[in-house]
């Protein structure tokens, strides 16, 4: 039928034009375009570039069949628009011919208001994608799943990969201790040969080194895994508005389970005070950081002080305060550090390390050893007192802030390493070519 | 005990300490950081040295260097100076015992 392909070429937006110049005249539109164009074709529409009747007056009973048919186009079109979850693409196709009407920004286009046009544009020009309202939560939600999952995937990996380094160490250290112990009794041998004696009590303490480093990272491992889930339960309680009172008990737990890794690290340091200044307890990128046998508490204060805001005054000069502190008193230990070295690699350089003939060089070589050990000794203190600054810091942070700001203060701490871990994990997994 | 006092007495911020102690060192550069002079004394330099740092260990300073007075009062070993100072609670002694102005 000629009509119908008539109809089938028509352009909605040719018929909006022709619609639109004489919208002038007193007829009022609301908003719903269907409601419109009926409004409109009740008055007289002239013919125009319009191909729908050669007559001045509104559809014959020929005409009323693609009248109807616009109709029914129009109405869906109407009903997308209502529904807020889809915007309409504008494309060039037939298909989408309503599309081109409803996003149209021209004036001419006055089928439906100015508001109307406006909200449509708005829509259009934000983005030209169809996923807005309700399929948007979805997506997100799915995106949480994910990150959930690849979080848990990089744990696992995490841990399996720590364990295994940690066996690789342990092995490693049995052979290096294998080394030194022939190389020990040579050296045994050959003083004895000169008449001094020595006692032979020494493999004791290396087996007994070796265990101090293994059992602290085992001990270190299930501290984690502890923090991890005190950290998620405060999490939870955070994020489901917990009372204060409720909150200040989980908070102290947590601050005691801190107490706990300094008391174990105190252990560690009489035992293998070198594994502990080694950082190999700790992840690769944790060790980035690794100062005097830990975290530099000042790092800390500089990272939280961004994340905890709003402060009231006093605790911003509190927070401040306390980070020049801490940087202070981490200074003061490097230097003593830094001493210690110096000292060390003083006694070790001093006199005629020469020939071992007489026993007077080889008594000169026991004292210096014997000093050489002292100075050794004195790690322990500065891993203790490094180690009792990160403790004291802690505790005068939650001292400055607020229940909840301490809560969400001992939440970025563990993200922050947590971050730092998965890191390290990712970073030992990547390809290598 | 009475030339651990003795000295003590002499200055606002004093410092007992052994030429070869390394955390002394940590402990006076703290003290100068925070603008203090205090006196030092080194207990292995000193010909009552032996009785003072067992007089210093009676007081209850373990290890018995570096030992700290403020304003003639004994504040402790490394240890409780880190715990002072980090609360800010050594600032103000040093301040109250005129060691320091601000």
């Amino acid at each position: 039928m000629p009509e119908a392909s008539r109809v089938d070429s028509f352009c909605l937006s040719d018929f909006d034009q022709s619609v639109g110049n004489h919208l002038e005249n007193a007829v009022e539109l609301n908003g719903n375009p269907v409601n419109n164009l009926l409004k409109v074709s009740s008055q007289t529409i002239s013919p125009g570039p319009v191909h729908l009747g050669t007559s001045d007056r509104l559809p014959t009973s020929v005409d009323k069949g693609q009248f109807t048919y616009l109709e029914d186009r129009l109405s869906l079109l109407a009903q997308k628009v209502r529904s807020t979850n889809q915007v309409i693409i504008p494309s060039g196709d037939t298909e989408n011919q309503e599309g081109s009407v409803m996003a149209d920004g021209s004036p001419r286009t006055d089928i439906s208001t100015d508001a109307d046009t406006d909200e449509k544009n708005q829509r259009f020009d934000g983005g030209q994608s169809l996923a807005v309202g309700g399929s948007d939560s979805s997506d997100r939600s799915k995106d949480k799943t994910d990150q959930k999952t690849l979080r848990r995937l990089a744990q696992n990996r995490e841990a399996a990969r720590k364990s295994r380094l940690r066996k690789k160490a342990y092995v490693q250290q049995l052979e290096s201790s294998r080394l030194k112990l022939t190389q020990l009794e040579q050296e045994l041998q050959r003083a004895r040969q000169q008449g001094i004696f020595i006692s032979s009590s020494g493999d004791q303490a290396h087996s007994m080194s070796g265990n101090g480093a293994m059992a602290f990272d085992v001990e270190y491992a299930r501290w984690l895994e502890e923090q991890n889930r005190q950290i998620n339960e405060l999490r939870a309680a955070v994020n489901s508005h917990a009372s204060d009172t409720e909150l200040r008990m989980i908070i102290d737990g947590v601050l005691a389970h801190y107490d706990e890794i300094f008391r174990l690290k105190g252990t560690a340091a009489k035992a293998d005070v070198f594994h502990l200044l080694s950082g190999m307890w700790k992840t690769p990128a944790e060790r980035c950081f690794l100062w005097l046998g830990g975290f530099r508490s000042s790092e800390l204060l500089k990272l939280l002080v961004n994340q905890l805001e709003p402060l009231t005054e006093q605790q911003l000069v509190g927070i401040t305060n306390l980070q020049q502190s801490s940087q202070q008193a981490e200074d003061a230990l490097s230097q003593g550090m830094e001493a210690l070295q110096q000292s060390l690699s003083e006694t070790l350089s001093s006199g005629s390390l020469g020939s071992s003939g007489s026993s007077g060089n080889v008594a000169n070589y026991m004292g210096q050893m014997a000093m050489a050990m002292g100075k050794l000794g004195t790690l322990e203190g500065f891993i203790r007192q490094a180690d009792n600054l990160r403790q004291q810091t802690l505790q005068q942070m939650h001292r400055i802030l607020t229940t909840r700001q301490s809560a969400r203060a001992l939440l970025a701490i563990h993200d922050y390493f947590s971050r730092l871990r998965a890191l390290s994990s990712l970073w030992l997994a990547r390809p290598r070519d | 005990m009475d030339r651990v006092r003795d000295l003590a007495s002499k200055k606002a911020a004093v410092i007992f300490t052994k030429s070869s102690c390394c955390m002394c060192h940590s402990i006076k550069q703290l003290f100068y950081e925070l603008g203090a002079s205090p006196a030092v004394h080194e207990l292995d330099k000193d010909s009552y040295g032996r009785e003072m740092e067992w007089a210093l260990r009676g007081l209850g300073c373990n290890p018995s260097v570096p030992a700290v007075f403020i304003g003639g009062k004994f504040v402790g070993s490394s240890k409780d100076v880190i715990s002072l100072h980090v609360d800010g609670t050594l600032k103000q002694m040093l301040m109250d015992a005129k060691a320091i102005w601000f």
